[in-house]
This record gives structure tokens, C-alpha cells and sequence, in this order.
């Protein structure tokens, strides 16, 4: 081994803490990149397959009921590939321990094939047999919440039949990775269940042999989608048809390509974040590293060594460094992902969801810090290969300082000695100060913007649970009712108010501009369910006009005060114009709010009524149950309380998981900044700081001077890391922007405390650190030495 | 203060007695001897120039004598108070309250001016002169605002020198204070060592390879291979300007 290597290794060895720091951080930046951009891309891998294996419909279309034969006009439309039809139902489930009212969504598979499109992937147990009624596959997460399996039997009622069925098989499908029931926000695995059955037995439960009330289509690769939603909704009209819809608009799908750009937008924007700060730290500390060696440098050169073997050996310390960071960052990266898709599949039920990291990533990410230290240790060894090897031997010459601006605007005079020497040592390099506070305020800002989410979404839970759902109980009907009906629920015992809605599919239009939605039927002066805006204004219901979501009013191009033309797809169907009257900032769902008389007459129907809102006497609530699980035009009870408590109980853990992450990474790269600012100080600046020593300055007096640069560069950074925070939460915020939600941009005040304490802990730890070896000084050296 | 309380305690004018001093570490594999049994006593406002070659041991006597280092064996008092039982913070203490260093390179602080860099000790002394009057007596009133880098190298050592007199210590350390300069500089600091010592009644020690300087000290030590060769009692000190190298 050459000696110039030797002395690589040797230095490596001794600045083993600095190089360990950096390293950290390269590999911080890798194993981000990896984790959080490779398990972007394994999901997006395996729902792609995933579609591909179940044969996932292009376009969804629910009706009353058709004959089979209408199945065959349907598969004939222009832009039709494939079509599949079905029986769907809800029905009621007796379990046993479970208060509220269960629902099942009954799907039928054809007894002799499997079906054509929207397969199910078994997961345990087998396939249905031909011809055994009472055969059924349930769906994975409700099996787990239920605790049921292959061999247990469930009582339901059919049709207002009891009947016990028998479990043979646990499936998935892509179609149902989100099941909620009706009327609620959120799934409830342990009272909403989807129950897949032979067509044979579940035709003729529901009165549908030889007809079905569902079909799904797959497109051919050209087809004018559109165009084929209009024909399908012709078709289908006289028999009850509900409006088509593409996969686009499809809830399992929707929530979890929602999910998926979310995922994209932070799995870019954060391992984005820890590359820069890598690149930026291993530029900055390897820079200064190096020009602590200048006299060897010099020296190097006396000797005869050439600018191109000095300059490698520098530039060796930058590839240790970012080669051991992106070993490390691979493997953690590796790992962290393999954890992580675990969770999602847990979360998304999503077969064979396995942890894939395309290599061109490992490389792009490994490419873009070797550079980035390159540049950064080129730099330093350009300007010491540039001295004169004279330079070693000559007596040293004292740094040139003058007095900053700061201290002409009159600081100087008020601070002692030792403030003016930090802050003069600060001024004399701005840059390098601004870089470090900016090096810091990333990992501020990376913490907010990771814990900004859980803000937004407590805020918009909290909106939605006890501000917009005030009620006890909510009730769907399985078909609308009339009015009445709010009489004879508001006789049931226990319940002391009762408000009504009506719910109609309906496209709405405005010039050349068109989109699905629910418009809902509200009550006058109803209490139970108001319009509320993101502020948690309420907005009042005119008794003409419309109300509609602000991404709604987006998408259509319409303002307050204009007309929009409505089709009904429901009912009797037919167009009418409406004036929007006022549009509303909300961040769950899209809908447009109409008054429910207003709706009777629009449509020109009866005042009918979709669903009510209750509240009940907690007393009572037992027994109103019991009674509800009876009454068979009930299609679904949800109760805000019970949603709340479930979702709750994720979000702790997803926060307590996700803390953690960041907490981590935050900290990582604030002792890499802090850490190596300091030990850099202390290598720059060490001879005289033993100097003060030596003339009877304590250690806690000088350690002052030496990190008292980098508490004043942690303080400013937290305020500025708080903003960029603030402003990075922003524009993620405003990058989410779906049907099913948006995200109110909210930020506590707890979350930036949090972010600030995890820095100063950072910045405590660090200083620790150098101050342990600033009290092992050796002053002796100082009275021989020169600098 | 220490000095008056053990004023009647210790009537005589050692400030300094060493005895049996031995320092010895471990390089590498053998042990190197640095101090061998080395017995010194220094009076209230002498000179002492110490002088040897490189090795010789001067200038582990002196880090010694200043509180910098801690001997192997042997008995160091300053005044009444034993040198070498004392734990860092009690060393700090003393180099803080009694000890002024002058050092071969200055060791200035390069951002600080030279009046901040005497101001710097003078902050944490109880009884300073002012660093202008500390600036004065080695001949800089007209440098106050200057930094490190303005200044020449005698200049820097000027400084250096202020700001080591300026808490007014009861003992001058100056180790190689005129190796880093030319001749006429380095006579000019000497002169200037010389006057506070002889104005100020500072106690100093002056370590040399320059056989010359001994001549300005009242005793002079030749030092080598750790041990006293040799003392030397000048009954006059030669003035500065005599002094040839």
C-alpha cells in the first residue's frame, strides 16, 4: 500500500465521527429515495398487475333490474369490449357482540366460470362449488375483524329470509379494497363485509333469475368513454338505470390512486429534500475538511507529488463516504421498504404487493450525491493544489478580519469580547453560516411538513365528526321512501330528532363542461347535517339555488350567480336548469346541495327521502339498534362516534409510525450539520481556543465560544425552517386535490414546537459531543505549534 | 488573596520553589525522561532566562511552572499552594489568576483587534490595567483598532506580551517569545519584556536557545538532557541594546 493511501485510511480512522455523520446522511438520502420512491413504484407495479390479474372493469352501471338479453345490446355499443353482468345486494348481518346494525354487500359469481371481469383472488380456502347455495367467500379484512375462516358459518337475512350461510373462502378483490358501507365516510371491517355467492342461489333471493341490476365493462383500447356512458345510460333508463360511471370514479380505486399520488408527491419531495442536504453537507464539510489540510497539501506538493495525486486522494475521502452512505442507504432502503409495503398491503389488500426497487433508482440516487460530494471536494482541493508549497514553511499569517455590518450598526459595542469573536467569525463567512442555518432548517422543515398531515387531517376529522355530522345515527334506505317515513322514525323509541335528506345521481353540465355527482336534498333549517366550509363556516341553503364543492364549481367553470343545466339519472330523468348560488369550500367528497322541496319539484317527483339523520337518548341506543337490524328497508346504519373511534385508532398508529421515520431522519441530517460544523470550528479554530486555555479561560467559557456559532446558527434556523415548512406543507396541501378529499392546510402550533425541539435536541447532542473533545484539548501544543 | 493572607506564613520572596521535579512519558515504546530531579526557586521579581537546546526539557519546566502540565514526581509550590496536586480546574484558576503566557507564535486571536484580544483576558481578571494602558506599555497606543492582520510580526508579539502583563500576573512565562522574528524586532520585545519586568516587578521566566539573552536575566539556567547544567547569577543585567546575536 502506497503511503498517500495509508494516510487516507489513517485520516479516515480519525475523523471517523465526521465521517460516520456525513455517511449517515448520504445514507439517509439513498434509504429515502429507496424506501419511500421504491415503494411508490412496487405499488404502482402490483395494482397494475393486480388489474390485470382480476380483469378490473373500465366502467361500472347499477340499475333496478333488466333482463339478461339487455346484457347483449349492451356488449354491442361502439367502444364495448367485453361486458359482465351480476346481482348485487345489500343485506343485513346478524352477529353476534355487534350492536349496530351489519351490513353485507352480496355479490353474485357465476357458479360454473369465474367471472369475465372483476375477479377475486382467493386468499384461503377454495372457490365455490356449482349448485351449494349456501356457499359463500367473504372478503379478507372482514374475515380478520370478524375472526372467521374457512368452516364458520354466518347468519344473515336475505331478502327478510334468515339464513346461515357457509364460509369456504377468504378472497380480495381490487373492486372492494376499500369497503365502506353506505352512508359512511370510512370503512368499519367489523360491520361491513363483502360476501361473494353463487348466482344460482342469490338470483332467486332477490327475485333477479334470469336478470341482473349490475354490469361492468371493459373498453376497447380506443373508445370514446364518454360517448359509451351516454349509450349505456340510454339503454339502460326503463330499467331504472343509476348513472355509469368510469374506474376513474370507482371508490376502492379512487382511494387508492388518491393514496398513490400522495405517495408520489412526498416520496419526491422528501428523499428530493435529503439528497440536497447530502449533497450540500458533504460539499460544505468536505470543502472545509480540506482546507484544514492545506499545510499538508502544501507539503504533498514540496515533496513532488502532482495537483492530479493530491487532488484524488482528497476526492477518495468524498467516495468513502458516499459509497459506504449508499451501501448502507441500499440495505436500509431494502429493509425500511420491505416493512413498509408490509403495511400498505395490510392496509390495501392488494395481493402479492411485494417491496421491488428498479435499479436505475439506486443509481440515480448514488449518481447524484457522487457528484454533488465531488464538486464540493474538487472545489476546496482546486484552491489548496493552487497554493504555493511555500505555503508550509512560511510563518503563519492571522486571518484578515474587520468588523461586520452587525456590529457597525452598533452590536459590537454592547457584546464582550467573546461575542464579537463569534460574531465576527460568523460575518467573515456569511455563506457558510446562511448554508449551515439553511443545512438545519431543511430538517425543520421536513418535520413539519411530515407531521402537518396528521394537523390537517385532526382538523378535518374534527370538522366532519362534530362539527358537519352532528347526529347520532345515520340510516340509508334501500330505495327511497316517502316522506312519511320521517314520522315513523321520529315515533321509534329514544329518538329525539329527526332530519331527512334525498340523494339523486346526477350529471351536471355547464357549456361543454360536464361532471357526475350526488346532489343531496337537504331539510330546511336542518340542525343535525349543515353545509360547512373548510373554516368551519356554516354555508346556508337557499331555498332555490345550489350549493356546490368548490372543486365542483372548478371543474365546471361555474361562479356564484350562473346557471347550470342538471340530469337527473335517476327517477324521471330530464334536464333543468339551476342557479349555483353559492359554492363551498369543503374537503370530503364532492356534491352540490339542493333544498328538499326545491329537489321534489326539479325532478318532479314526490318529496322522497334517501336516508335521515337521528339523534337518539344514549339510553336508548341499544335497543333502537336491535330494532333497526329488523326493519328491512334499511340498507345501512352508521354512527359519526363509532367512524371516529376507528379511524382514531389508525391514526395513532400511523403517526406514531411516521413520527418516528422522521424524527429520525431530522435528526440525522441536523447533527450531520451541527455535528460537523462544530468539529470543523474546533479543527479551524482549535489553536486558539487551547490559547484561551492556556491563559485561564474555563472549558465551559470557551466551549461557549466555539459552539456559540452554532447555537446562534440552530436558533436562526428554526424560525426559517419553520417557514419553509410552513410554505412546503402548502404546496403539498394544495398538490392534494381529489374527489374523495382534499387536504385543509393546517398546521398546530405543536407541530412546530415539535420540530424545533427535535433540532435542539440535535444540536444539544452534537455539541455534547465536540464539547467532550474540546475539554481533551492538549494545550501543550499550542505554545509550539503554529496554527 | 492568596498573596496577602500567606503573607506572614511565608516571609520570604520565593514565588516559586521546585523541588525534586521529575517528568517522564512514554513515546511510543520508550520512555522518554524529560525532567530529571530538577531543583529551582524563583524570587519575587527576578528574570530568569532559560536556556538549552531543543530537548533540553526548558519547555516542559516551563508548562510545568504555568500550570499546563502536571509533573511525574516532585514538588511544584507556587507560594504556599503545591502546583502538583492540583486537578484542572484548580490549574485553570491559577493560570487565570497569576500566570501570563507569551507564546513563540503570539497566538492571537484573528478576530479580535488589539485592544479586544487584551480586553479578552482582562474581562476575567479582578484587578487588570486597562488594555489601552496594557497597549501603552509595549509601545501600540497607536495600534488599539488594529487586527491580528495588520499588524507586523514584532507588533503581533507586542500585543501578545499587553495582553499577558495586563491582568498584572505575579509571573511572566514567555516561551521562545522572540523565535518567530528578526533581530531588531526580536530586541524590541525583549525590551519590552524587560521594562515590565523591571517597572511592574512581574516575576518572569524567559525560555531561549539565544545564549545572548541570558545576559538581561538576574539568574540564568543552562538546561540539557533534562537537568540543570548549569546556574548562572548576573549580579548586574546587561541592558538590551547591548545585547548582540
Amino acid at each position: 500500500m502506497k503511503a498517500l493511501d495509508l494516510k487516507l485510511l489513517r485520516e479516515l480512522w480519525r475523523l471517523r465521527m465526521q465521517m460516520l455523520s456525513i455517511t449517515l446522511v448520504v445514507a439517509t438520502g439513498i434509504m429515502s429515495v429507496m424506501t419511500m420512491r421504491g415503494t411508490y413504484d412496487s405499488l404502482i407495479l402490483a395494482q397494475q398487475n393486480y388489474y390485470a390479474q382480476t380483469r378490473f372493469a373500465d366502467l361500472w352501471v347499477s340499475l333496478v333490474r333488466a333482463p339478461l338479453a339487455v346484457a347483449t345490446r349492451l356488449g354491442k355499443v361502439a367502444g364495448v369490449d367485453v361486458v359482465d353482468t351480476r346481482v348485487s345486494f345489500l343485506a343485513t348481518l346478524d352477529l353476534p357482540g355487534v350492536d349496530m346494525p351489519a351490513q353485507g354487500r352480496f355479490v353474485s359469481l357465476p357458479s360454473h366460470d369465474r367471472p369475465v371481469l372483476n375477479d377475486i383472488v382467493i386468499r384461503q380456502g377454495r372457490y365455490i362449488t356449482p349448485g351449494l347455495s349456501s356457499e359463500v367467500i367473504i372478503n379478507e379484512k372482514f374475515a380478520q375483524a370478524r375472526h372467521l375462516g374457512p368452516g364458520d358459518s354466518v347468519k344473515v337475512i336475505l331478502n327478510g329470509l334468515a339464513r346461515s350461510l357457509d364460509i369456504v373462502g377468504i378472497a380480495n378483490s381490487p373492486e372492494h379494497s376499500y369497503a365502506v358501507a353506505p352512508g359512511s365516510l370510512l370503512p368499519e371491517d367489523e360491520r361491513y363485509g363483502v360476501f361473494w355467492m353463487n348466482r344460482e342461489s342469490l338470483g332467486p333471493a332477490f327475485d333477479m333469475e334470469g336478470a341482473f341490476n349490475e354490469a361492468v365493462f371493459r373498453l376497447s383500447p380506443n373508445a370514446n368513454a364518454d360517448a359509451v356512458l351516454k349509450v349505456i345510460d340510454k339503454i339502460l333508463t326503463p330499467y331504472g338505470g343509476l348513472g355509469s360511471y368510469l374506474r376513474k370514479d370507482q371508490l376502492s380505486h379512487q382511494i387508492l390512486d388518491n393514496e398513490l399520488a400522495e405517495i408520489r408527491v412526498m416520496g419526491t419531495v422528501i428523499p428530493a429534500i435529503f439528497l440536497g442536504v447530502a449533497v450540500f453537507l458533504l460539499h460544505l464539510v468536505l470543502g472545509r475538511l480540506i482546507a484544514t489540510q492545506r499545510d499538508e497539501i502544501a507539503a504533498l506538493k514540496a515533496f513532488g507529488y502532482r495537483n492530479r495525486e493530491v487532488g484524488r486522494h482528497f476526492l477518495l475521502f468524498a467516495m468513502t463516504a458516499v459509497i459506504a452512505g449508499a451501501l448502507i442507504g441500499a440495505i436500509g432502503g431494502i429493509v425500511l421498504g420491505t416493512h413498509l409495503i408490509k403495511l400498505y398491503a395490510q392496509y390495501f389488500d392488494i395481493p402479492d404487493l411485494q417491496y421491488h426497487v428498479a435499479p436505475y433508482l439506486l443509481l440515480l440516487a448514488v449518481t447524484v450525491t457522487l457528484a454533488g460530494a465531488c464538486t464540493g471536494a474538487m472545489a476546496a482541493v482546486r484552491e489548496a493544489v493552487n497554493l504555493p508549497p511555500a505555503e508550509a514553511i512560511r510563518p503563519p499569517v492571522p486571518l484578515s478580519f474587520k468588523p461586520g455590518p452587525l456590529e457597525r450598526l452598533g452590536l459590537g459595542s454592547v457584546l464582550p469580547a467573546s461575542g464579537r469573536m463569534i460574531l465576527r467569525n460568523m460575518e467573515r463567512r456569511p455563506l457558510q453560516a446562511l448554508l449551515s442555518a439553511v443545512g438545519i432548517a431543511l430538517s425543520v422543515a421536513i418535520l413539519v411538513t411530515g407531521m402537518f398531515m396528521f394537523d390537517s387531517i385532526n382538523y378535518m376529522v374534527d370538522l366532519q365528526f362534530r362539527v358537519i355530522q352532528r347526529e347520532d345515527i345515520s340510516l340509508v334506505f334501500k330505495q327511497d321512501m316517502p316522506d312519511s317515513v320521517h314520522f315513523d322514525l321520529a315515533h321509534l323509541e329514544g329518538v329525539t330528532t329527526v332530519e331527512t335528506y334525498r340523494q339523486v345521481p346526477a350529471r351536471l353540465h355547464k357549456g361543454h363542461r360536464e361532471e357526475t355527482t350526488a346532489v343531496i336534498g337537504q331539510q330546511a333549517g336542518a340542525r343535525l347535517r349543515r353545509i360547512i366550509d373548510s373554516d368551519g363556516r356554516e354555508v346556508p341553503l337557499p331555498m332555490q339555488g345550489m350549493v356546490i364543492s368548490a372543486l365542483l364549481a372548478k371543474r365546471l367553470g361555474v361562479s356564484p350567480g350562473e346557471l347550470l343545466k342538471v340530469e337527473w339519472l335517476a327517477g324521471k330523468k330530464g334536464f333543468v336548469d339551476v342557479r349555483v348560488s353559492a359554492i363551498v369550500k369543503d374537503f370530503i367528497g364532492v356534491a352540490a346541495y339542493l333544498d328538499q322541496q326545491t329537489l321534489g319539484r326539479l325532478t318532479g317527483e314526490p318529496v322522497l327521502v334517501s336516508g335521515a339523520y337521528l339523534s337518539v337518548a344514549e339510553a336508548s341506543k341499544e335497543a333502537l339498534y336491535a330494532h333497526l337490524k329488523q326493519i328491512p328497508g334499511v340498507a345501512g346504519v352508521a354512527s359519526p362516534q363509532s367512524m371516529l373511534a376507528s379511524f382514531e385508532r389508525e391514526m395513532t398508529q400511523s403517526l406514531l409510525l411516521a413520527s418516528s421515520f422522521l424524527l429520525g431522519f431530522a435528526s440525522v441530517i441536523a447533527v450531520g450539520v451541527i455535528y460537523n460544523g462544530a468539529r470543523i470550528s474546533l479543527s479551524e479554530r482549535g489553536h486558539e481556543l487551547a490559547s484561551l486555555r492556556v491563559m485561564g479561560f474555563h472549558r465551559r467559557e470557551v466551549a461557549v465560544l466555539l459552539l456559540g456559532e452554532q447555537a446562534i446558527i440552530t436558533a436562526l434556523s428554526i424560525p426559517l425552517g419553520c417557514v419553509m415548512g410552513y410554505l412546503l406543507a402548502r404546496s403539498i396541501a394544495a398538490n392534494i386535490e381529489t374527489d374523495t378529499f382534499r387536504i385543509a392546510f393546517v398546521t398546530e402550533a405543536h407541530t412546530y414546537l415539535f420540530a424545533a425541539l427535535v433540532v435542539v435536541a440535535a444540536a444539544l447532542a452534537s455539541g455534547l459531543a465536540v464539547r467532550r473533545r474540546l475539554d481533551h484539548i492538549d494545550l501543550i501544543d499550542v505554545l509550539k505549534s503554529r496554527e | 488573596m492568596i498573596e496577602q493572607s500567606s503573607a506572614d506564613v511565608y516571609p520570604d520572596t520565593r514565588v516559586l520553589r521546585v523541588r525534586k521535579l521529575c517528568k517522564s512519558y512514554r513515546m511510543g515504546e520508550t520512555i522518554v525522561h524529560a525532567l530529571k530531579n530538577v531543583d529551582l526557586d524563583l524570587n519575587q521579581g527576578e528574570l530568569l532566562v532559560l536556556l538549552g537546546a531543543s530537548g533540553s526539557g526548558k519547555s516542559t519546566l516551563l508548562n510545568i511552572l504555568g500550570g499546563l502540565d502536571v509533573p511525574t514526581s516532585g514538588q511544584v509550590y507556587y507560594r504556599d499552594q503545591e502546583l502538583s496536586h492540583m486537578n484542572d480546574r484548580q490549574l485553570t484558576d491559577y493560570r487565570r489568576l497569576h500566570v501570563g503566557f507569551v507564546f513563540q507564535f503570539y497566538n492571537l486571536i484573528s478576530s479580535l483587534t488589539a485592544r479586544e484580544n487584551v480586553a479578552l483576558v482582562t474581562d476575567i481578571s479582578s484587578d487588570p490595567l486597562s488594555p489601552e494602558e496594557a497597549l501603552d506599555l509595549v509601545g501600540l497606543s497607536d495600534r488599539l483598532d488594529h487586527f491580528p492582520s495588520q499588524l507586523s510580526g514584532g507588533e503581533q508579539q507586542r500585543v501578545a506580551i499587553a495582553r499577558a502583563i495586563a491582568k498584572r500576573p505575579h509571573l511572566l512565562l514567555c516561551d521562545e517569545p522572540t523565535g518567530a522574528l528578526d533581530v531588531d524586532t526580536g530586541k524590541r520585545v525583549l525590551a519590552v519584556l524587560n521594562e515590565v519586568n523591571q517597572v511592574m516587578g512581574t516575576t518572569t521566566a524567559i525560555i531561549t536557545h539565544n545564549a545572548a539573552v541570558g545576559a538581561l536575566g538576574d539568574v540564568v539556567l543552562h538546561m540539557s538532557s533534562g537537568e540543570i547544567l548549569k546556574r548562572i547569577c548576573n549580579p548586574v543585567r546587561a541592558p538590551v541594546a547591548s545585547i548582540v546575536w
